[in-house]
């Protein structure tokens, strides 16, 4: 019944990191148009936008992403409407990295200084310009850094897609320790393929930062 | 529809008030400026000159009263304000250059964007008026690496690109280094000389008393008094005025 953890077992685990890779994009694209709404809602004058996008990334930073999981799972799943583990993840981890870019982001756009917004007003430009132009490039070279290093959260956070049942690394992980039952080898090595994939992005957000502090120090 | 009255003054404020909160920081003001006319605002800090000038571009709204610029209302409709801030060139005292753009790019983002000229002509025009601000060589250079005197004039430069009908200053030369001021006074009496509609605030008095029309006093968000320069060093009519300037002279 059980059996010696095999080079089959090790090659199950590395391609399961392919699904953990591809939630973790579809979760930061999402996020990354979502975190966009969100923060410019929340800069904005509007009372309305404004306290809804509060109100949105309350919710989503208040609640443990778990729950966030089951409800969209098991909560789609009682309208009749049958989600797949993937799409329930990727809808979830969507909402979940839409509030936190959208708050990271707000931060970086308040932190572009108020003559910024007043040069760009003062020249004529409208809105959409202003932002793209002249606010939006400046955040973002703020943001670069609590930004990858949230992509380093998220791609943990994926983990717990394996708890609805979808098969990405972690969940991959359990299959085999279930069949081999070496806990010790088989979520070592989950966590060597984890920290493999995010350590790199942890050095990347530092040199970036260095580079950006730099650069508007010139 | 934008109405126009012909041969307008550049700037008509009539009965504005204007609150932050409570505060009261623009009391009933009345003001006219001719076109061509060159205004130097000065009074104690905190007396609403930076407030007064920042309505005419709407940086800050105003909650009373009625502003016309350029024979355009202001207060009548976000239509006329975006018009208006197209006329209207503004030069702060911390420069607020963008930092990620090059002095060149920096010039000619507003009339791309804004009036969408192409390319070719945006840049003709910004170097012309880098040569008029006499920074040619510094085009390509980002604001960072130019000293506060060069910022300065690429910011004038920035906005003269939109062909201004008006021209503010917010203490342009308050945060340079005393050796750099000259270069952009300069700059400014060359903008005076070729008849531009200026409205300055600063608490540069040599530059008021020979390039000024007239001299508007402020203090505690009222206009004192208006006068040309002559009259206003030498024979001013307030207390408040002597008082102040009494002070700056020491
Ligand atoms: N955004 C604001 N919110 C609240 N109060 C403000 C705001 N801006 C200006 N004030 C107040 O309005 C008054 C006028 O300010 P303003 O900046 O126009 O003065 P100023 O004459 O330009 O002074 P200074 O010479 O110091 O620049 C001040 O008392 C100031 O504290
Ligand atoms: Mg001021």
């Amino acid at each position: 019944m059980i059996r010696e953890f095999g080079t089959s077992d090790f090659l199950f685990i590395l391609f399961a990191v392919r699904w953990t890779l591809l939630l973790s994009a579809i979760a930061f694209a999402g996020g990354a148009v979502g975190g966009l709404v969100i923060a410019l809602a929340r800069v904005s004058q509007n009372r309305i936008f404004s306290g809804l996008a509060l109100g949105f990334i309350r919710v989503f930073q208040g609640t443990p992403l778990l729950m966030q999981l089951f409800l969209v799972f098991f909560g789609i799943n009682i309208f009749g409407i049958s989600v797949t583990p993937l799409l329930a993840a990727a809808i979830a981890l969507t909402l979940h990295a839409s509030a936190f870019l959208g708050e990271i982001w707000r931060g970086s756009i308040q932190a572009v200084p108020g003559g910024q917004h007043e040069a760009s007003w003062a020249l004529g430009l409208g809105y959409l310009d202003r932002m793209k132009s002249i606010i939006l490039p400046q955040a973002a070279r703020i943001s670069v850094a609590p930004t990858v290093g949230f992509l380093v959260q998220l791609i943990k956070g994926t983990s717990l897609a394996s708890i609805i049942g979808f098969v990405e690394m972690t969940r991959a992980g359990q299959i085999i320790n279930n069949a081999t039952f070496e806990p010790f080898t088989v979520f070592g090595l989950v966590a060597v393929f984890y920290f493999i994939l995010c350590w790199p992005l942890s050095i990347a957000a530092r040199q970036l930062e260095r580079r950006f502090s730099r650069a508007t120090a010139r | 529809m934008t109405e126009r009255t012909s041969g307008a003054a550049a700037v008509r404020m009539e009965k504005v008030g204007k609150w932050f909160g409570d505060f009261h920081a623009l009391k009933g003001i009345d003001l006219e400026v001719a076109n061509g006319e060159r205004i130097v605002i000065c009074g104690p800090s905190g007396s609403g000159k930076s407030t007064l000038i920042r309505t005419l571009n709407q940086l800050e709204p105003v909650q009373e009263g009625r502003i016309f610029v350029d024979g355009m209302e202001l207060t009548g409709g976000d239509r006329n304000v975006d018009a208006i801030r197209r006329e209207v060139g503004m030069v702060f005292q911390s420069f607020n250059l963008f930092p990620h753009m090059t002095v060149l790019e920096n010039c000619m983002i507003a009339p791309r964007k804004v009036k969408k000229i192409d390319k070719a002509e945006a840049e003709k025009t910004a170097r012309h008026f880098l040569e008029r601000v006499r920074i040619p060589e510094q085009a390509d250079k980002y604001p960072a690496q130019l000293s506060g005197g060069q910022q300065q004039r690429v910011a004038i430069a920035r906005a003269l690109c939109m062909n201004p009908k008006l021209m503010l200053f917010d203490e342009p030369t308050s945060a340079l280094d005393p050796e750099m001021v000259k270069e952009v006074l300069d700059t400014m009496i060359d903008l005076a000389q070729e008849g531009m509609t200026m409205l300055c605030v600063t608490h540069e008095m040599s530059f008021a008393r020979s390039v000024a029309d007239r001299i508007i006093f402020m203090d505690r968000g009222e206009i004192v008094e208006v006068a040309p320069p002559d009259r206003f060093f030498d024979a001013p009519e307030h207390e408040r005025t002597r008082n102040f300037l009494g002070q700056i002279s020491h």
